[in-house]
């Protein structure tokens, strides 16, 4: 018998396996990686799985090397991902680069703990969000997700994917270590009610095709290796043909149509979840874990009469700039609830540009913040004593 | 008839004794079996491996957002360290519930709600002391009601092997008809041992 | 480094239809062993008389990794070192795409040595075929871990303080299924010695001994590109079926070259489907378009 791709039905599983069950839901059939703790049980559930399904799960010798090899694999038409935490994460830049370069669809799951360094090994942190962001070199930008429950682990993952092939480019998952290591109900829909988005194919024959020569979304058809269109891809700046080019100009054009085609989309890539916003005095706005204990913290107050809302950021790159500054001139203060000394926090600040007070509730990592801290930043930037 | 409230349990004891697999049948009971949600945290790190070892489940008839246990309802012990470390955190007015023969209670600690039960010679008289964590599900569904006893059964029939099915409901059974005896003032406690 | 200008009117090339020739010139020195070797890899896969589009070349960063930009075949030129992780998910998504993989001492060895070491010990199915000239040529010949004891470069001006690798012999020990060196000089040798390596199921590696006469060659008093070639031939000796550990590779000494290991050993591949088809009794495709309701 054959094993199901798609376990429809109600689990009680974990967020990390979630997230491998997303990812099998989305056509992912390639796992490389290499164990680190919190993310273990994701590859741990691959290597479980993927056999089963005539996929390939392969350990590694490290994380550079993870990476590598799940660009490979998509080059060679499969749906591929690696999952890791900070120390692993870290490694990971310099063939995240070659994926935003190379337009790339992939998926990378960091479930984040405590850093710099070994840190906190299996305590929470969300101090890579920056990282992500920016963490390999020279200009980009990118698309990450921040599921807050083992059910959004196993939605978002799937958006991940489908993301990661609609844009050609690595993707994100920024989990934390408590949801990857909580277990809840996670609902697994029939598999003809997932939406699943493959890459584009190229419509033209190979002498008529160019490898990064774009649609009007800014995205190009992908021939996989083997299809006969004899493709050559390069880290090295390219042309639309994906050959090098050494000039400022080609940079110019090149660079243009990565940042571009993520920038001119980003409406239809961005997704927050907005509650009680209506009348909202006081905005919280947060991700991952961290929105949980803003959720609690915001009902909290609206118990007491005080009106606050909440903004769960379901992508958190690219950041929801339209929203914050709409919003600015409204609203007695925004607050950031984050597990890192300050990182998504600089973004709402820039997004509400001096129209009113921006507040951070934080720690460095090692446990989640409490919603009482939260609930009393609510009051604070209410009275105008933040 | 099932708590309406939002519960906080421990289940607590060491490595071995299948600590974690009673939480998550406690869990898949509530979320997959009955109506309601759950919400499990392990504990990690080094104190997870071989010693203690512990599982947070809430369960509750709303969605549940903060997922850590700060003050339990309910704490269950099923080791003398795992009591003596566990022990302050019991709200007042929670309710202890223990191993007899594995935890000396301090008379201290009697003002909660108490229930005890030898789970693990229950359960080696059932043929293997792996099921007493099962028996302690039993006795906990009797004397605290969290979750339906039929949802309970479903979650163990789906959560330990196949060949011990069986084996395993009838330790619930025996846990559980234990427990009812004691509520019912059926059956009269077994002496607790107390360290003073 | 210079680049030559193209001239006027170009005769075809036996090797035209391997070779994007819209890329022509290239960017090798003159002089340079790796025009040689490359060469020897194009005639080695036209012999092959396999269907192009069932190849890939993958490459790292370098002279050498260049390579990938030319061939007129699915290339892949990727990050310093890389190359052997790119192309085993590659080979692993593709099973049935005959990969190789080109790059030079310092990108295989230095940075990539990690890896290279792992996809011997995997035995993933994959060639490689590693150009030897003792430094990196592209960044204007700084040390690598080929370089010999003394011999200058540009971050050893007093000559190299290390020992240097024997590439054979780390192949070898790291489970490589064939095993082969040869001086760019011994160009029939070597070519069919990267055709026996396409053929071998397995981790064929072959080492290739050949100036750069820009960097090394110039910073260390060798003459010019055919001197240096001489020099390396006339230092080699053949012998085949020589334990990879008596393999010297030593400039001063002797270079030892020939094939050295030829066995036969299940890869990545083998291994993993036997002990995975018991959980699936019909291996299945992993690519969307095979995958049924998809």
């Amino acid at each position: 018998m054959l094993a199901k791709e798609v376990k429809t039905g109600m689990h009680f599983i974990n967020g990390d396996e979630a997230c491998c069950e997303g990812a099998l839901a989305a056509g992912c059939r390639f796992f490389a990686g290499y164990p680190i703790t919190p993310a273990t049980e994701i590859a741990e559930a691959m290597s479980r799985r993927l056999p089963e399904l005539g996929g390939i799960y392969i350990q590694m010798e490290d994380e550079i090397a993870s990476m590598a090899t799940i660009l490979g694999a998509s080059w060679g038409g499969v749906k591929s991902m690696t999952s890791t935490s900070g120390p692993g994460f870290s490694l990971m830049m310099e063939n995240i680069g070659l994926g935003i370069c190379t337009e790339t669809p992939c998926v990378v799951c960091n479930v984040q703990r405590g850093g710099p360094s070994t840190g906190l090994p299996t305590l929470v942190g969300q101090g890579d969000m920056m990282q992500a962001r920016w963490g390999s070199h020279g200009h980009y930008e990118i698309i990450a997700l921040s599921p807050s429950s083992p059910q959004e682990m196993f939605d978002m993952t799937i958006l991940a994917f489908n993301l990661s092939e609609q844009y050609r480019l690595p993707v994100m998952i920024m989990a934390d270590e408590v949801v990857g290591h909580m277990t809840e109900r996670v609902v697994v829909p029939r598999e003809e009610e997932i939406e699943v988005i493959d890459r584009r194919k190229p419509t033209v024959p190979p002498e008529e095709y160019n490898l990064y020569h774009a649609d009007a979304d800014g995205v190009a058809p992908m021939a996989n290796c083997g299809d006969g269109y004899r493709i050559h891809v390069t880290g090295l700046t390219h042309d639309e043909r994906g050959y090098p080019a050494m000039d400022a100009k080609s940079h110019e054009k090149m660079v243009s149509r990565l940042v571009g085609k993520i920038r001119n989309n980003k409406d239809k890539i961005i997704r927050t979840k907005n509650s009680y916003l209506d009348d909202a005095e006081v905005v919280v706005v947060s991700y991952g874990i961290s929105a949980r204990s803003a959720m609690q913290a915001v009902r909290d107050a609206r118990k007491e009469g005080i009106k606050a809302g909440l903004i769960k950021l379901e992508t958190v790159w690219p950041f929801p700039e339209n929203l914050i500054r709409s919003l600015a001139p409204q609203v007695k203060g925004f607050l950031m609830a984050e597990i890192n000394g300050g990182q998504m926090v600089l973004e709402l600040e820039r997004c509400a540009g001096g129209a009113c007070p921006v507040g951070l509730v934080s720690n460095f990592g090692g446990a989640i913040i409490s919603p009482g801290l939260i609930s009393n930043a609510i009051s604070r930037i209410r009275r105008g004593t933040a | 008839m099932p708590d309406k409230r939002t519960v906080h349990v421990i289940i607590t004891g060491f490595g071995g004794q299948g600590i974690v697999m009673a939480g998550e049948i406690l869990g898949k009971a509530a979320t997959l079996y009955d109506t309601k949600h759950a919400t499990m945290a392990q504990n990690y790190g080094p104190e997870a491996r071989g010693g203690a070892c512990s599982s947070q489940i809430i369960i509750s008839p709303e969605e549940i957002l903060f997922p850590y246990i700060e003050e339990p309802e309910i704490l269950v012990c099923m080791s003398q360290e795992a009591y003596t470390k566990n022990i302050k955190t019991l709200l007042t007015e929670g309710t202890l519930i223990w191993d007899t023969d594995l935890v000396h209670t301090r008379k201290t600690d009697m003002h909660f709600k108490t229930f005890h039960i030898p789970a693990t010679r229950f359960a080696e008289k059932l043929g293997s002391k792996m099921m007493a964590n099962i028996v302690m599900l039993g006795f906990l569904s009797a004397v605290e009601h969290l979750v339906h006893a039929e949802a309970l059964k479903k979650a163990i029939a789906d959560s330990v092997p196949a060949a011990t099915k069986e084996k395993n409901i009838q330790a619930f059974t025996a846990g559980r008809e234990y427990g009812n005896s004691i509520v019912k003032g059926l059956l009269k406690l077994e002496q607790a041992k107390h360290q003073d | 480094m210079t680049t030559q200008k193209a001239p006027k009117a170009i005769p075809p090339h036996p090797m035209d239809s391997l070779l994007r020739t819209e890329r022509m010139p290239h960017i090798w020195c003159p002089g340079c062993g790796i025009g040689t070797v490359f060469s020897a890899v194009l005639a080695a896969i036209k012999n092959t008389g396999w269907d192009p589009d069932s190849i890939a070349m993958v490459s790292g960063i370098g002279c050498t990794g260049r390579m990938a930009g030319y061939i007129r075949l699915d290339s892949f030129h990727t990050t310093h070192g890389r190359a052997l992780p790119f192309a085993t998910g590659l080979k692993l998504a593709k099973p049935e795409t005959k990969l190789i993989v080109v790059s030079g001492d310092g990108d295989l060895f230095a940075i990539g040595g990690n890896h290279f070491i792992h996809a011997a010990r995997r035995n993933m199915d994959i060639t490689v075929v590693c150009v030897n000239n003792f430094n990196y040529g592209m960044t204007g010949g700084q040390q690598a871990p080929s370089t010999p004891l003394g011999a200058k470069t540009t971050t050893s001006i007093n000559g190299s303080p290390e020992e240097p690798f024997n590439f054979c012999h780390l192949a070898s020990a790291c489970g490589a299924t064939y095993v082969a060196r040869w001086t760019a000089m011994q160009v029939r040798s070597l070519r069919s010695s990267i055709g026996e390596a396409l053929h071998k199921r397995g981790f064929s590696f072959v080492e290739v001994i050949a100036p750069c006469p820009s960097s090394f060659g110039r910073r260390n008093r060798m003459g010019s590109a055919l001197e240096m070639l001489k020099f390396y031939h006339g230092r080699s000796v053949i012998r085949g079926d020589i334990d990879p550990k008596d393999a010297t590779m030593d400039i001063d000494r002797e270079i030892v070259v020939g094939k050295f290991v030829d066995i036969e050993r299940p890869t990545f591949m083998d291994h993993y489907e036997k002990i995975n088809r018991s959980q699936m009794p019909q291996w299945r495709s992993m690519h969307p378009d095979h995958q049924k309701g998809r």
